[in-house]
């Protein structure tokens, strides 16, 4: 088995066919009294795209990765929604409703989760080359150990580490290599899509550029699906195509990234990109966000946000805002913002007096 | 909580679960279903030992005519081959066994404490010597030890049993409170008291002691666990003197007599029940002390069924899912 | 490589200080212990015993303490151990006959329990909340009770009620010891209450620690990415969980067996299982001082060689052990 590269011209537009569809996964946390800490939360991944999740720590951006792959630990309970997988061929399925043992038979093939790097992620007693050629094994029963190994060693090399450390145990790896590992690991079984929890936040930063550029390089040769999720926003703005933002468990805003970057549509997208500075261009005021995230078992009603917003008013309060289309004119259709500032209709038939957008967050 | 999926700590400090905070985590052990049978049971012992004397029905001693017979309403426990009545010999050997095996808990724990926690915080050769000297004592078998110098001693009663326990049983304990020392060391907290000049001893005082209660209670309790066992099998083969009673005793005079062949159930029984009641409940408390100190030991018990009824199994990499959002978006 | 230079060192040490506390222990005693065993033998000790004594406790004046030491360990090493007391031969023969019943009785014994133990841990541990939890209060139970107290229960009701096994002995008294299979059978028929007792006894022990074990390392990553990989479930439990969760359990194995072999002296002497045990206790009653030293000595050894192994193992076993930072 090789890998074989997927022919994409230079410059043509991604295909905008779905491969991965969360729709309206709730996800609660302990089983006797739980928190609710994803509330009917959707997002979809185009085949060919990078999609950047991104969020504070505690939003809930890795929970629903792994709730959408059903890897939650323990106190963790899928409440509700679907997570609908479309193979190149064109069927779909709902990772959610397979029985376990079609799960674990898939699991691996049409999606693989890249984790971060850390010392647990890999087994201390095991070497890595047969660590990733396992993977192999599992699932191609016709292939040898042998097979696997050698397939092993060709993924070392593909992400740069010398195929004879496939021998190596892994604390003899650095972080970097770690990380690479990891990656070399997801890629075993050529899968469509790629989640990726936060690769490079263990690492330091030219580490961070090596990995990040690694994984635009095996994007570019092996044509897979990337949700990347990440806290770093500035990250995301020059790898992803689209980005999602989530905060306290719901998705506020998700656009494409040079739009997220120049246009946010969304109060807290605007705070968290003034967050930090750009390394190029003319300087820019530092913002930042007053107050901290809320606890998810104490969320105020209405908007999660509203306590930190600035331009929050009465409906926020009583209403739950949702996911929809921009109210700028000339955004791109497919923009979507959670914001009472952009459903001024909605506000006004449950009784509300709208207010107009802001100017930040109608830029063109 | 939730984004807490990647931060796992494999070593459970003391102190890092995540448990409510400062004062409410400390009775949280309290609540602890085990721990309090556990020490429900050790109190009801404590109580006969102390008021045994009051409340045994006869002089232990006190021969009869009723010669080994099963129990009956004027011998509850029934009688010895010289018509002692076994239930006031086990009344009475309470308060030796439980005073002998808490003096030398305490002994050892207090070494093993002072140990312990100098080899942690002092480091280098310091801890390099100590930490060989608790390995030495732990590996040396025990009971054989303690069998060759109470057998050497003219005389091994009371006290000088609990001496020998201590000195055989400190190793243990010292060397789990090294490890967590050493790791408490390295802390911000503790390293931030050095910087300000905290003297040594204030600190561990203060800072690192209270963060090792927990160790030191499991370590009581289990040294205490080993003390009894030790001197009922001291006293069961008959080093130590056989005129004091205790549970040990009871049972090297009813193996003496043949008690088995005799089929005399009851002499032998009630002791060893009484062994295995006090065993059982320090084990509890020691159950309730783990569980509290690595919340992730705390068995779902009760949970379990309910669970299942919901159709949930809690298994890693097979997150459950039911279809019971009652969440809808306004 | 440096893992194990360290540990031969220790063991080493640890040879050495067991070896010094046997020698200082008798010194150290109060008392005359030499006119006590005098009276209580009635006078029938011979002039050599005497001096045999004597300088067993140190008390004879004709050489200094470091004299003795040297002495003691040139003895030593020349296997000399002196002659009993009560058996009138030498403390070396005695130990040869017994040692390998202990060794068997607890070797065999110990080795099922653990392996029964760890995979009923691994079993527990791995799926939690189901009905085989219940498991876990019962063993405790068996836990708790004092090895030979349960040896008692034991055989009142297999041996005297059942009469299915033997009371007490290794081995059928009719028979002479050879390697014959008439001979190895009768052994373990005799052998069986005994080895039942320490096995229902110590197993708990493996049970729970190994429970505990799968529990905590359960929550490591890696089992999440092996199970993220749709490894069967045989492989993460067994490959990934158990395989990282045994490590712990075997340096805890190490550091029981000191506490394994308390348990079985006495139990050998509730069965009359001629083993180790059974002569130290013997010797104890009987202030066969040589012969209790000699015992110690064994005994201690045997751990020793036990917990070597057993570090062996580990380092085997764990790699990262095998570069020492």
């Amino acid at each position: 088995m090789s890998a074989l590269p997927v022919e994409r011209p230079h410059g043509a537009p991604a295909p905008q066919e779905p491969v991965l569809e969360i729709r309206n996964l709730s996800v609660d946390y302990g089983y006797d009294e739980p928190t609710h800490v994803l509330r009917q939360v959707s997002l979809t991944l185009h085949r060919g795209e990078v999609l950047g999740l991104a969020g504070e720590s505690g939003c809930g951006k890795s929970t629903l990765a792994y709730a959408a792959t059903r890897l939650l630990p323990p106190p963790g309970l899928i409440t509700g929604g679907q997570v609908l997988f479309t193979d190149r061929d064109g069927t779909q399925r709902d990772v959610l409703a397979l029985s376990d043992a079609d799960l674990r038979a898939s699991r691996w093939q049409d999606l693989a989760i890249v984790f971060q790097g850390a010392m647990n992620s890999l087994n201390p007693v095991h070497r890595i080359g047969r660590q990733i050629a396992d993977a192999i094994t599992a699932h191609r029963p016709g292939a040898t150990k042998k097979e696997a190994l050698e397939k092993a060693a060709e993924l070392l090399d593909l992400v740069g580490i010398n195929p004879d450390r496939a021998r190596d145990f892994p604390h003899q790896l650095s972080g970097g290599m770690r990380q690479r590992v990891m990656i070399a690991m997801a890629l075993a079984l050529d899968p469509q899509v790629l989640i990726m929890d936060e690769p490079t936040t263990a690492l330091d930063v030219v580490m961070q550029r090596q990995i990040v550029e690694q994984i635009a390089d095996l994007r570019e040769r092996l044509g897979f699906s990337v949700v990347f999720i990440t806290h770093d926003v500035s990250l995301l703005i020059e790898i992803a195509d689209r980005i999602a933002i989530m905060y306290a468990g719901e998705i506020v805003e998700d656009a494409a990234a040079q739009d997220v970057y120049r246009r946010p549509r969304h109060p807290y997208a605007d705070g968290l990109l003034h967050s930090f500075p750009p390394l190029r261009g003319p300087r820019r005021e530092l913002g930042g966000i007053p107050g901290s995230p809320p606890d998810m078992a104490r969320l105020p009603s209405g908007c999660p946000f509203r306590d930190r917003c600035a331009h929050a008013f009465d409906a926020c309060a009583a209403l739950q805002p949702e996911l929809g289309p921009s109210a700028v004119a000339g955004d791109d259709p497919r923009r979507r913002v959670a914001c009472h500032l952009h459903t001024p209709e909605l506000v006004e038939r449950a009784g509300f007096t709208p207010q107009p957008l802001p100017p930040s967050l109608s830029r063109t | 909580m939730a984004a807490e999926l990647i931060s796992t700590e494999n070593a459970p400090v003391a102190g890092e679960a995540t448990a409510p905070s400062g004062g409410k985590r400390r009775f949280l052990w309290m609540r602890n279903a085990k721990a309090l049978t556990g020490l429900g049971i050790l109190a009801f012992f404590v109580v006969i030992a102390v008021i045994g004397p009051w409340i045994a029905p006869y002089d232990p001693d006190e021969r009869s005519s009723d010669l080994l017979k099963p129990p009956s309403w004027e011998h509850w426990m029934g009688t010895t081959h010289l018509g002692q009545d076994v239930m006031s010999q086990v009344i009475l050997g309470t308060r030796s066994v439980l005073l002998i095996a808490f003096v030398a808990g305490f002994l050892a724990t207090f070494v093993g404490i002072v140990v312990g926690i100098t080899a942690g915080y002092v480091g280098g050769f310091g801890d390099e010597g100590l930490s060989a000297l608790s390995n030495v004592f732990l590996v040396i078998p025990q009971l054989p030890l303690i069998i060759i110098i109470a057998g050497m001693l003219p005389s091994a009663g009371g006290l000088t049993v609990a001496v020998v326990i201590a000195i055989t049983g400190w190793a243990w304990g010292a060397r789990v409170l090294r490890a967590q020392t050493l790791s408490l060391r390295k802390r911000d907290f503790v390293e931030a008291a050095r910087a300000n000049g905290e003297k040594t001893w204030r600190l561990i005082l203060a800072e690192i002691l209270p963060n090792l209660t927990a160790m030191i209670a499991a370590g009581f309790v289990g040294t205490v666990s080993f003390a009894v066992l030790s001197q009922i099998t001291l006293s069961f083969i008959g080093i130590t003197p056989t005129d004091t009673w205790n549970w040990g005793t009871v049972l090297y005079w009813a193996q003496a007599q043949l008690a088995l062949q005799r089929g005399a159930w009851w002499w032998y029984m009630f002791p060893g029940l009484c062994i295995a009641l006090v065993g059982i409940s320090l084990t509890l408390i020691n159950f309730g002390i783990d569980e509290f100190v690595n919340p992730r030991l705390r068995s779902t018990g009760l949970n379990a069924r309910l669970l299942r009824r919901r159709g949930i199994r809690p298994r890693i990499g097979f997150t459950p899912v039911v279809h019971e959002a009652k969440e809808d978006r306004a | 490589m440096r893992f194990f230079v360290r540990r031969f060192v220790f063991y080493v040490i640890t040879f050495w200080a067991a070896m010094t506390i046997n020698f200082f222990i008798p010194r150290i005693m109060p008392g005359d212990p030499v006119s006590a065993l005098i009276a209580a033998n009635q006078g029938k000790i011979s002039p050599d015993a005497i001096d045999a004594l004597k300088a067993l406790f140190g008390l004879d004046e004709n050489t200094t303490l470091w004299q003795q030491y040297v002495a003691y360990w040139t003895h030593l090493f020349h296997f000399d151990l002196g002659i009993s007391f009560s058996g009138r031969e030498p403390v070396v023969d005695i130990l040869a006959r017994s040692l390998p019943w202990t060794i068997g009785l607890v070797g065999i014994a110990t080795i099922i329990s653990f392996t029964i133990g760890t995979l009923a841990g691994v079993a527990i541990g791995w799926r939690r909340g189901t009905r085989a939890d219940v498991l876990l209060p019962i063993s405790t139970f068996f836990s708790t009770v004092p090895y030979f107290w349960l040896a008692l229960v034991v055989i009142a009701f297999f041996a005297v009620r059942l009469k299915w096994f033997p009371a007490s002995g290794s081995y059928d008294r009719s028979m002479v010891p050879n390697l014959s299979w008439e001979f190895v059978g009768s052994a373990l028929y005799y052998g069986t209450l005994p080895a039942l007792t320490i096995i229902v006894t110590s197993v708990s022990g493996w049970i729970l620690g190994m429970r505990n074990m799968m529990v905590t390392v359960s929550s490591d990553d890696y089992v999440t990415v092996a199970q993220a990989k749709g490894l069967s479930e045989r492989s993460v439990m067994f490959g990934y969980a158990a395989r990282n969760a045994i490590l712990p359990q075997l340096s805890s194995f190490a550091l029981s067996l000191g506490f394994i072999v308390g348990g079985t002296l006495v139990m050998e002497t509730v069965f009359s299982y001629q083993g180790i045990g059974y002569q130290l206790l013997k010797a104890t009653s009987a202030k066969d001082y040589p012969l209790m030293q000699g015992c110690f000595l064994v005994i201690t050894l045997a751990v020793l060689f036990a917990n070597v192994i057993a570090d062996l193992a580990y380092g085997v076993l764990d790699p990262r052990t095998r570069q020492e930072g």
